[in-house]
């Protein structure tokens, strides 16, 4: 499977809709998560961030466009590779620091790490790294969501990865028989960890395997911020509007290895080359430019922006204390109730 | 005022009590619904309270206990039954990577009062992949509850303190205890985390729980039979466990004996040969004896069966050997 074309684009209707302001927004968000993702990579080869280090660089475009299409009080279930996730949902670029510093000011206080990022206040219900493993927690939202008659919906982020798991088909097909409101948002980035789709999928056409549970699956460009958003925005209404689960398959590519231990002898620097041709943040900004909504100055201007932040979320990071070691225990068990 | 039942009547009640108490609650797994259950403990309960709280699900184990999960972290309270705890394999990553840790991962924000029931343990013909006692191997998780109710009064009202919990908790039913009749009260309300004394006596301390509770207490009846006073401890809470209930009673009796329908290795009964031996060594005048399931998939022939599992007989031989020889 090679990029997608760059021609076809239905992301023209958010272009000529949305206010100048309004895109700029998008873009800053995804530079926002690239060049915090960029400081992370900076910070861990410094000794600053530990462990596992998954970067969704390249990837940005499906976290902002689906971001853009969920309402505060939806819920979020995401998997390992989530800063983007995390910062696109409004999680603080502080608090996401934090966390991968291992901080006790860190979204998850430091005991989950760059891996298992959680914020109630924003319904992101993890930062799971068992491939698959968030899907049936997005069902059992969906299910309470429908139960307690609220509006929530649940997006379940996943990669192509977990497709082969049997959860994912557990998953489809329980929230499919239901008629729960969840979007399940693939995100196909072509490898699971370094297996391409082509050796672990006997059918790559991940869009199609909704069919077999009778729910609507759909294909969409995951390079294209703004036909992300589209075809997100779409797909979460009718979920909201109780026409039960939707799948949307977003392809699209990781720039950087795996993890920071991925030497990536799978893929060539040829392939790689060939899908930065399709940077979501250049083929937004070339079309924001084309349509003379963005030049030198506001692009540098949001470029600022960004940097400033992540610098604070950086200091706020360095600042902040460590749990301390006699609350070791501390939250492996509820206060109980009297 | 108690009233005589099963303890699978006694289980149905409970959940019949839960669902009706709490509009949180559901009760969700296969054929929980409109089968009534595999060992009909939810028969009724369908036509009761209907399928949006009494839900069959597809045979999908690790999905179900995983959207049991999602729905606690929702608002729900619901109570997820698993066929058997072979079944619960299927899901053992929903609950160790998921059910059991989500607290702790995320720092104290989410909570997953889930409660999941499943049936446990041999005797009933049924082979090696119906017929096991994985609870010791739940109760080694940090952040989960495991309950072993034992008697008919504690199906009956163990389910109640289990939906306080506000972290996971897991109810292992030995599956020969479902056709035991006994007396209940109905309104008992115990500290499901407290073990109890069956049985006072000043001899032995036999320390079980579930299913194989029946079998130590026909043991110490004929142990009585010839002078030998066997205090019996019915574990009730398999984690926390109620580590100063035994110890008190060892130091009391000075011997004990673990009955542990698990396998030997790595077992419950070997944690709590542990738990003795570093913190009741001096009182003992006889090392720690255990009665547990011979070390072999359990099978079908019915002579191979009572063979392999812990039974009277084996726990009274156990304890005379103890007492002949530190006498």
């Amino acid at each position: 499977m090679s990029a997608p074309e760059a021609t076809h684009r239905p992301g023209q209707a958010l272009l000529s809709g949305l206010p100048r302001e309004a895109l700029l927004e998008r873009l800053r968000e995804m530079l926002r998560i690239r060049r915090f993702e960029e400081r992370c990579a900076e910070l861990y080869t410094q000794g600053k961030i530990h462990g596992f280090l998954h970067l969704c660089i390249g990837e940005e475009a499906v976290a902002v466009g689906a971001m853009r299409a969920l309402r505060p009080e939806d819920n979020v279930v995401s998997t390992y590779r989530e800063h983007g996730h995390a910062l696109a949902r409004g999680i603080s670029a502080a608090a996401v620091m934090a966390e991968m510093f291992g901080k006790a000011n860190g979204c998850s206080r430091g005991r989950g790490g760059s891996m298992h990022l959680f914020d109630a206040q924003h319904r992101f219900f993890g930062g799971h790294a068992i491939v698959g493993g968030g899907l049936p927690i997005a069902v059992g939202l969906a299910l309470a969501a429908r139960m307690r008659q609220e509006a929530r919906v649940t997006c379940c982020f996943f990669g192509d990865g977990a497709v082969a798991e049997g959860v994912f088909h557990e998953s489809l097909n329980l929230a499919a028989l239901w008629r729960l409101p969840v979007l399940f948002l693939c995100e196909n980035n072509l490898y699971a960890m370094g297996t391409h789709i082509t050796r672990h999928q006997s059918q790559i056409d991940i869009a199609r395997k909704a069919a077999a549970y009778g729910l609507p699956g759909q294909a969409v460009d995951g390079m294209a911020v703004l036909e992300v958003e589209e075809a997100a925005r779409a797909a979460v209404a009718a979920v909201r509007a109780g026409e039960g689960p939707r799948l949307l398959e977003a392809r699209t590519y990781r720039f950087r290895a795996h993890s920071m231990y991925d030497p990536e002898l799978y893929r060539s620097r040829e392939e790689v080359a060939q899908w930065k041709q399709r940077d979501p943040i250049d083929l937004l900004a070339g079309a924001l430019r084309q349509a003379d909504l963005l030049d030198d100055a506001a692009l540098a201007q949001l470029e600022g922006e960004v940097a400033a932040e992540i610098d604070l979320a950086v200091a706020a990071a360095e600042a902040g204390p460590w749990e301390p070691v006699q609350d070791l225990l501390k939250d492996v068990h509820s206060p109980r109730f009297a | 005022m108690p009233t005589t039942m099963t303890y699978r009547e006694a289980v149905r009640a409970a959940l019949a009590e839960a669902l009706r108490s709490d509009e949180r609650v559901l009760l969700m797994g296969e054929d929980v619904g409109r089968y009534g259950g595999a060992f009909a403990c939810s028969r009724g309960l369908l036509e009761e309270f209907g399928p949006e709280r009494v839900r069959d699900t597809p045979l999908s184990e690790a999905t179900f206990v995983g959207a049991g999960i999602g729905a606690a972290l929702g608002g729900m309270r619901p109570i997820v039954e698993i066929m058997t705890c072979n079944f619960a394999l299927l899901a053992l990553d929903q609950i160790v990577n998921h059910a059991a840790i989500m607290r702790h991962m995320s720092g104290g924000q989410f909570s997953v009062p889930l409660v999941i029931r499943m049936a446990s343990g041999g005797g009933r013909r049924v082979a090696a992949q119906h017929s096991n006692s994985f609870e010791g191997w739940f109760a080694r998780l940090p952040g989960v509850t495991v309950l072993a109710p034992a008697t008919v009064q504690d199906a009956r009202t163990m389910l109640r303190g289990a939906l306080r919990e506000p972290d996971p908790v897991l109810i292992f039913e030995h599956i020969l205890l479902y056709p035991v009749q006994g007396e209940v009260d109905e309104q008992a309300d115990t500290d499901i985390r407290r073990a109890a004394v069956r049985r006072p006596g000043r001899d032995v301390s036999l320390i079980t729980y579930g299913g194989s509770l029946p079998k130590t207490l026909a043991a110490a009846e004929q142990l009585a039979a010839e002078g030998i006073e066997a205090e019996v401890i019915d574990l009730r809470c398999l984690r926390p466990l109620d580590t100063e209930l035994f110890l008190d009673s060892v130091r009391r009796t000075h011997r004990a004996v673990v009955v542990d329908e698990a396998w030997y290795t790595g077992s419950l009964a070997a944690e709590i040969s542990a738990l003795i031996m570093e913190r009741a060594f001096y009182d003992l005048d006889a090392p720690v004896a255990r009665v547990c399931s011979a070390e072999v998939p359990l099978p079908y022939a019915g002579h191979l069966e009572d063979a392999a599992l812990p039974q009277a007989a084996a726990i009274e031989r156990t304890v005379k050997e103890m007492m002949a020889g530190h006498g």
